[in-house]
């Protein structure tokens, strides 16, 4: 099935494009996460010019999240004063993200930089998971539960000015600390094309202290409007939001997402995480390589 | 009778002018319009033609033929990427104002062979002649650098082509170029040119032109998201939540 895509001007075969999709929809169900990471390195790979990658994922995410943050509001788990402050954080990071976008493509650094971040990211992210997973693992095998983590928020947190009260989450601290949060992500997700869940699901539990049953839905909501903002962003400064490559990558992603969630249901959340960080281990892996070999393009073009 | 009287006659005359006049060449291509629309997955144009002398017998004989299809031409930069401490990464830039962004050609014997490296290069003649006006003053070792990787990255891509030997001629008059246009072409107006080469001359020359566009819904997606940035954007984000949302309800159903 040959789809030609108004925007990257180029014809695809629609059907690996909805299936691409569906394998990152199945994760993002899975394990909670947007799935970006995937889609926009599997399309760059795919042919599909990389700004035009970066700026149709964001949108796909952004339909994998709503049928969670929906599940997740009817059970009370989002913290939408949490969420408001990190939402307004992430739309500023947004902005801060097409900035630097700009900037980089003039450079000629912007997939350089796409790369090491995601290297970076994935690498340490996926590593921690893995660490984690390995070691909750083993407590169970060997029957000694690994001492439960004490809830508390980052002394660094501690020592920013001004306090608000957060109650679903259960704290009173600095609306400052969960904006830089919300910021940081958004320049993230503007430059790479992901929701970032991967960063903010932990920043919430080790940083910020959240009560543990408000974090996902919370991220989720934060997840679902920043990129939301984000394919905003590009519309107007890239204008590189492919409409039809977004809608089978949609097509594709919140099938597999609701697929996904059914199976997460039956199977062990711990084996769960570990399959997840080998996962992204290898992404990271096979970037990290990318970045050393000699890439098979030493020449690229862009418009003056 | 009378007729072959005529042509002798001719003949004479063309003898009597020194071969001075140019032959004539009616060139025509077989698609004035590509669409680029759903489906789309390249197309083939067919470049033909008839070639006469001036007196109008056949001709094809005496006459190479070089038929050149080029895109519009594009204002880049091209980037070289190279090993900085253990990563490839761009290093090294230039800008060119006129690269062609398609460029096509096809000859009944090698460029080499029909014509001289000057000719050549003023007729753009090959891909090793491409004219592509640098940005600012770079040394010539390093421009060719440059062209060679524009024009090795182009060609494996498809948009940069050459084909020696791609015009057949049948019946010594009518000749035929059949070139590929592939998916990814730009939009815009190409030319196709068409050159009748005689020891090592160009003796004759016609243009045509073909439009290469977006139709319907193409067209006003891309205008769509050019010009109305906000409102795409907006549509963008009602198809992701419409579509989430959906899902959502479609599975709980079950």
């Amino acid at each position: 099935m040959d789809v030609y895509l108004p925007i990257a001007n180029l014809s695809v075969n629609g059907l690996i494009i909805v299936g691409l999709g569906a394998i990152t929809g199945l994760l993002s169900g899975m394990f909670g996460v947007g799935g970006g990471f995937l889609t926009t390195p599997l399309m760059i790979f795919y042919g599909i010019p990389p700004t035009v990658a970066a700026a149709s994922a964001a949108s796909q995410v952004t339909g994998a999240s709503v049928s969670g943050v929906f599940a997740h509001t009817r059970r009370g788990g989002v913290d939408y004063h949490m969420g408001g402050v990190m939402v307004a954080g992430g739309i500023v990071g947004t902005g801060i993200g097409a900035g630097l976008f700009s900037l980089l493509q003039r450079l000629g650094q912007i997939d350089t930089v796409i790369n090491i971040l995601y290297v970076l990211m994935l690498g340490s992210i996926g590593g921690l998971m893995a660490k984690e997973s390995i070691q909750t693992i083993r407590a169970e095998r060997s029957g000694v539960p690994i001492a439960a983590r004490k809830r508390r928020h980052h002394p660094m947190v501690a020592s920013l000015p001004l306090r608000w009260r957060f109650y679903r989450s259960g704290l009173y601290i600095s609306p400052l600390a969960p904006l830089l949060l919300g910021i940081g992500t958004g320049i993230l997700t503007m430059l790479m094309g992901v929701g970032g869940g991967f960063i903010l699901v932990p920043a919430m539990l080790y940083i910020l202290g959240m009560s543990a049953n408000v974090v996902v839905g919370t991220s989720l909501f934060q997840i679902l409007f920043v990129t939301m903002a984000t394919t905003m962003m590009h519309s107007m400064t890239t204008h590189a939001v492919d409409i039809v490559l977004a809608s089978l990558l949609l097509l594709g992603s919140v099938t597999g997402a609701q697929l996904g969630a059914q199976f997460a249901q039956k199977a062990s959340p711990v084996k769960l995480r570990l399959v997840l960080a080998i996962i992204v281990l290898l992404v990271a892996g096979r970037m990290a390589i990318g970045l050393g070999y000699r890439p098979d393009e030493i020449y690229t073009v862009a418009p003056l | 009778m009378k007729r072959r009287l005529g042509s002798a006659f001719a003949l004479v005359a063309a003898l009597l002018l020194g071969g001075a006049r140019d032959p004539i060449l009616v060139p025509e291509v077989s698609q004035h319009e590509v669409d680029l629309r759903q489906g789309f997955t390249g197309t083939e144009l067919l470049l033909f033609g008839a070639i006469l002398t001036p007196e109008g017998s056949r001709a094809a004989q005496d006459y190479d033929i070089v038929v050149v299809l080029k895109g519009p031409t594009q204002s880049i930069v091209l980037r070289e990427k190279q090993k900085v401490a253990g990563i490839w990464i761009n290093v090294d830039s230039t800008e060119l104002r006129s690269a062609p962004s398609y460029y096509a050609l096809a000859s009944t014997r090698p460029i080499k062979d029909i014509v001289d490296d000057k000719t050549a290069a003023i007729y753009e003649l090959g891909l090793k002649w491409l004219q592509l006006s640098p940005i600012g003053a770079i040394d010539p070792g390093e421009q060719t650098r440059f062209s060679d990787g524009l024009v090795d990255l182009n060609r494996r891509s498809g948009l940069y082509r050459e084909e020696e030997g791609g015009v057949k001629v049948s019946e010594q008059v009518l000749y035929q170029a059949r070139i590929w246009l592939p998916s990814q072409v730009p939009t815009g107006t190409y030319t196709a040119e068409t050159y009748a080469v005689s020891n090592g001359r160009v003796v004759a020359s016609a243009s045509s032109q073909v439009e290469v566009r977006k139709l319907g819904f193409e067209r006003a997606t891309a205008n769509f998201a050019q010009d109305y940035g906000f409102a795409y954007g907006m549509l963008a984000v009602l198809v992701s939540i419409g579509m989430g949302w959906l899902a959502g309800r479609l599975f709980a159903l079950r």
